[in-house]
């Protein structure tokens, strides 16, 4: 029989194998569930680890997908440190499209054509606001009215999607599109550069690494990141040291709400050029598994981010190739995460045989 | 989260090892060439006589799951009936539940880069990721449904459902003792109004009293809210219901209420025997076969807008319920007939709006551009379309 | 007037799985563990429940394996959550995230599948009342019973003692245990009952609601159970009343579409969601007042120190 014993201090060790543990676990259950499934073992692995690889133009998929991943989960990262509960950062994802968008529209209605690093700024700027707004009411509603973060966030999100409907179908339909739900597109000075040519990659790539950067900076270099740091692990030391909770809330939920929107922004003003009803896909829930797997440090989360975009773009090719239903892909993910928190308590504890517990 | 804290210091070098160790894999990856796809069929042997010519391949991209029993599942079947016709002379594939936008375009494009000749999209949203694609494989054909924007290479089909629609308001008029029908409603787009519209002019075409309540559940497939919405409208006193919406929700709600429904997009008759008046049928397999045919003999021609209905065998209303008098079945026959027959249009002449404004004159026939834009309700349909004008 | 009977009637129903989502998320809560997972039990019961039902013919199989299916993957929850004291709601999100892709892989095979006909239920005799028959007394049993289930949680809270002793375990797991309660079995226990309380809402929306199997089938009622056991502070008679609030707020938005009313249809959709975050909000904002009645230790892993 195994026990678990706690250790003394957490194991430096484990924090670095157990991501990698996780992920070795969940490709060995993943392995037998295709060999349960009739399909060969190593052909499943391959298309779900390899394949999204395969070649410059596939790599820059993965790493076009990772992007609004990483963004997102960099803002969340700050937010859960904060202990906030930000689970809505799809909403926010999808009002800073709606507002970076919103922006490009106003631009190429009015045939306005600005350099095109001003009208990016504008762009993304207004994603960020968008993002930060929509992240303002939830706090808000926590600072005055004491309303839980997980469950309003949460909540806006469904209210967020139908924002977006509402816009598309309505006021900001194209007047040429024969009535059908989607904007008009975006003016080419509203465009993400690209940042490998014939590829979809652009540069909202190395605004993400720029981001994560920064990120770490704040987190570690920075007072105020210390201060939200220490307010998430001991709130009461914090106010001791006279940190304010309160104004730890809204830097927590104005970073990941604007963090979100610049994602939703990027994916509008880069790969879809114009809003359609469909620019949410769950982006922001992916995005809170890449926090938890790249354990809440900007670099992790860079590198959860590129795992988890091959993961979903392997999920894709798993059905064109091999046959096997979508689901599949949530079910690795799901599994990943899960094997991971359990691995994750290797940290903290060490498996022994048994003891004979003497009485007394 | 204090169980997943340490000192920063500690904790970068290790991220940092995490991260080098992504890199690698990464550039790993970068540089594998590609594993061919299936295990390779045939070495051919040095002395093998005349080689049989490759299978064509095409495939389809689909929005919804095949099992739907709606949309999507009428799609596949016309995939299977090309299947069935051209044999081993063409190998197909599928891909399901592609979401509309950014991951299109993707999926289209592995697809075209997997050799497959022609490939269709069955869902409006898929339009422009599909025209990125094509400028880059123009030796590709590709084919869209439900679109407008064409190329060289690229062509739109679709169906017209709205034939269905018109026959079955024909019965719903006929059955309906509340001289009230419902409509379920997706999303307020051109199909879907004249589908509505054509459903509230059949139903007048019998019995000019009839009134048509909408409700607009704002997505394609969601059985429970599909059946609030049909309980909704049977609350408010409809006693038939159409729906553009892709589960059998709908019908089972009329059956537990003892109301009438129709079948969409596939033959629901086994699913609700007594409420089932017909079902609304589309055939994508004939189109599929004529697209695929044309490839193979070299006659595919891009940048052109085929729709088909009833005169071409992809629209049609089956399995009227028994229940259903002479008188009415007859008159629903005659319609569908006069339609095939291109003498019946569901959209002729005088057309009268909502709110009182005349559309098309008395005799007038509709052409292409008029169905095209229908934005608005036709008298007798209660509400105002969401976000319309 | 008519319309009005069958608008309480489909309320009852829509708030069903509702209330009895929330109630097994109250029992795990009452016992201080914040199971994010409500959303991926429901669909994992509800597949099975479907398949049960598809094969039997039987409602009260189905209801079975419902709870069955969602106490297992509960149970998996309580491992890593109370013995191995990972992060509740890491834990719960990622139960939920599996439930759904297990559920739709699974479901493959059922997708599209008809259940038989069931009879109409009907309460004998007071059925036949003008207005108040169809309101209140044709519903399957099982909306009947999730009433009788919330009053019978009430009386176990408060009137029995093992009702205490989970109680007391959700304020103070420390103190409980220095008075030799075993604590992390109790806990296990509640988010067990919890999660097969969750497998019936699943169930009953595949096999009785819909009536069908599909990817996905409970579009975010999980989400909203959540909410229910924060504004019904915590109370199981408050609850129901609160999914009933909520079901009927979800059915009021078709109705006055139906009814022709001028607000397009993307604002009326946003109504349940808005009316969760108020009434959220007027219920949390005193804070004293949720202080009280929140199960202090909610949340929070229990290490027990030998």
């Amino acid at each position: 029989m195994l026990r678990l014993e706690a250790r003394p201090a957490p194991s430096q060790r484990m924090a670095l194998l157990s991501p990698l543990i996780a992920i070795a676990v969940t490709a060995l259950l993943a392995a037998v569930l295709f060999a349960a499934l009739g399909k060969d073992p190593v052909r499943g692995l391959a298309v779900f680890f390899f394949e999204p690889l395969n070649g410059l133009r596939a790599t820059s998929e993965v790493l076009l997908k990772a992007t609004p991943l990483i963004v997102i989960a960099l803002g969340l990262a700050v937010c859960y440190r904060a202990n906030v509960w930000n689970i809505g950062a799809e909403g926010q994802y999808l009002l800073g499209a709606v507002a970076g968008g919103g922006m490009a529209l106003w631009l190429t209605a009015n045939g306005i054509v600005l350099p095109k690093v001003l009208s990016l700024t504008l762009v993304l700027l207004c994603g960020v606001l968008g993002g930060m707004f929509w992240a303002s009411i939830v706090a808000l509603l926590r600072d005055r009215f004491n309303a839980s973060e997980i469950l309003v966030s949460l909540m806006l999100v469904y209210v967020a999607q139908q924002v977006v409907n509402y816009l598309v179908f309505g006021p900001w339909k194209d007047p040429g599109g024969f009535n059908f739900p989607q904007t008009r597109t975006f003016d080419a000075s509203t465009w993400l550069p690209p940042l490998i040519e014939r590829t979809r990659l652009h540069i909202g790539f190395l605004l993400a690494l720029l981001a994560a950067g920064l990120t770490w900076l704040f987190m570690f270099r920075s007072y105020r990141g210390f201060a939200l740091q220490v307010g998430g692990l001991a709130p009461a030391a914090a106010r001791y040291a006279g940190f304010s909770s309160r104004g730890a809330l809204w830097l927590a939920l104005g970073v990941s709400g604007g963090m979100a929107g610049l994602a939703g922004a990027m994916e509008a003003a880069g790969p879809l050029r114009q809003l359609t009803p469909h620019i949410s896909t769950g982006l922001g829930f992916t995005a809170i598994i890449v926090v938890f797997v790249g354990r809440l440090h900007p670099l992790g989360i860079v590198a959860a981010g590129v795992l988890l975009s091959m993961m979903l773009i392997g999920g894709e090719l798993a059905q064109s190739r091999l046959g096997l239903p979508n689901a599949l892909s949530s079910v690795f993910q799901g599994l990943l995460l899960v094997v991971l928190l359990a691995s994750d308590t290797l940290i903290h504890y060490r498996v022994r045989g048994a003891r004979k517990v003497v009485a007394g | 989260m204090p169980e997943l804290m340490n000192p920063h210091r500690r904790q970068l070098s290790l991220a940092g090892l995490s991260a080098l160790a992504a890199t690698t894999l990464l550039l790993v990856g970068c540089g594998k060439k590609e594993v061919p796809a299936a295990p390779a069929a045939a070495t051919a042997p040095a002395s093998a006589p005349a080689a049989k010519p490759e299978p064509l391949k095409a495939a389809w991209v689909y929005v919804g799951p095949v099992g739907d029993a709606g949309w999507t599942y009428a799609h596949d079947q016309g995939r299977k009936a090309v299947e069935a016709e051209f044999g081993d002379k063409i190998k197909t594939t599928f891909v399901e539940k592609v979401p509309e936008g950014a991951d299109a375009e993707r999926v289209i494009r592995d697809l075209a880069a997997q050799g497959n000749k022609i490939i269709f999209a069955t869902s409006f949203g898929f339009m422009e990721p599909m025209l990125k694609v094509a400028a880059e494989f123009p030796d590709v054909k590709f084919e869209h449904a439900t679109g407008y924007k064409t190329a060289p290479n690229m062509r739109v089909y679709d169906a017209r459902f709205y034939h269905d629609a018109y026959v079955s308001g024909i019965l719903a008029g006929g059955m309906t003792k509340t001289n009230t029908i419902g409509f379920v409603g997706s999303f307020p787009i051109p199909e879907v109004l004249r589908n509505i519209n054509a459903f509230t002019l059949g139903a007048q075409s019998v019995n000019p009293k009839v009134k048509t309540k909408v409700v607009w559940i704002n997505t394609w497939f969601d059985p429970p809210k599909e059946g609030d919405a049909a309980q909704s409208l049977i609350n408010g006193g409809a006693d038939v219901l159409l729906q553009n919406t892709d589960s059998t929700a709908v019908l089972q709600a009329a059956e537990k209420n003892g109301k009438f429904a129709f079948g969409w997009d596939s033959d629901m008759s086994a699913i609700a025997p007594k409420a089932h008046l017909a079902s609304n049928m589309v055939y994508w397999g004939p189109y599929y076969k004529k697209a695929v045919k044309e490839v193979m003999d070299g006659t595919w021609k891009g940048d052109t807008r085929t729709i088909w209905g009833k005169p071409e065998g992809a629209n049609d209303v089956i399995k009227i319920n028994e229940a259903v008098p002479e008188a009415i079945r007859k008159k629903a026959e005659e319609a569908a007939a006069a339609i095939k027959a291109g003498t019946r249009d569901p959209f002729d002449g005088p057309i009268v709006d909502s709110t009182g404004k005349e559309r098309l004159a008395k005799d007038a026939k509709p052409d292409q551009a008029f169905k095209d834009k229908v934005d608005f309700y036709v008298k007798g349909v209660e509400g105002k379309i969401p976000a319309g004008k | 007037m008519n319309e009005f009977a069958l608008l309480i009637a489909a309320t009852l129903l829509a708030g069903t799985p509702l209330a009895l989502a929330g109630l097994g998320l109250l029992i795990n809560e009452r016992a201080g563990v914040l199971n994010l997972g409500a959303e991926g039990m429901m669909l994992v019961a509800a597949v099975a429940g479907f398949a049960v039902a598809l094969s039997t013919g039987s409602d009260l199989l189905a209801f079975a394996a419902g709870a069955a299916a969602g106490a297992l993957l509960a149970a998996v929850f309580g491992l890593l959550v109370i013995w191995l004291n990972t992060n509740q709601y890491a834990t719960g999100l990622a139960l939920s995230l599996f439930g759904y892709g297990f559920s739709a892989f699974v479901g493959v095979g059922v997708v599209g599948k008809k259940l038989a006909d069931r009879t109409a239920f009907e309460v004998p005799g007071l059925a036949q009342l003008p207005w108040l028959g169809d309101a209140l007394f044709k519903q399957h049993p099982m909306v009947y019973a999730t009433m009788a289930i919330a009053v019978g949680m009430a009386a176990f809270f408060y009137k029995s003692r093992t009702g205490l002793v989970l109680r007391a375990v959700g304020e103070s797991p420390e103190s409980a245990h220095a008075l030799g309660y075993p604590v992390r079995r109790v806990r296990f226990l509640a988010v067990l009952a919890g999660g097969a309380l969750c497998g019936v809402a699943g169930a009953f929306l595949s096999v009785v609601y819909a009536p069908l199997w599909v990817e996905g089938l409970t579009a975010g009622r999980g989400w909203i159970a959540l909410a229910l056991t924060t504004f019904a502070t915590w109370r199981p008679i408050r609850l129901l009343l609160g999914a009933y609030l909520f079901g009927g707020v979800t059915m009021l938005q078709f109705q006055l579409q139906g009814m022709g009313v001028e607000v397009p249809s993307q604002w009326l959709a946003m109504l349940p969601y808005i009316a969760t975050i108020v009434v959220l909000a007027l219920i949390s904002r005193n804070a004293a007042f949720i202080r009280i009645n929140m199960p202090a230790s909610l949340g929070k892993p229990f290490h027990p120190s030998h």
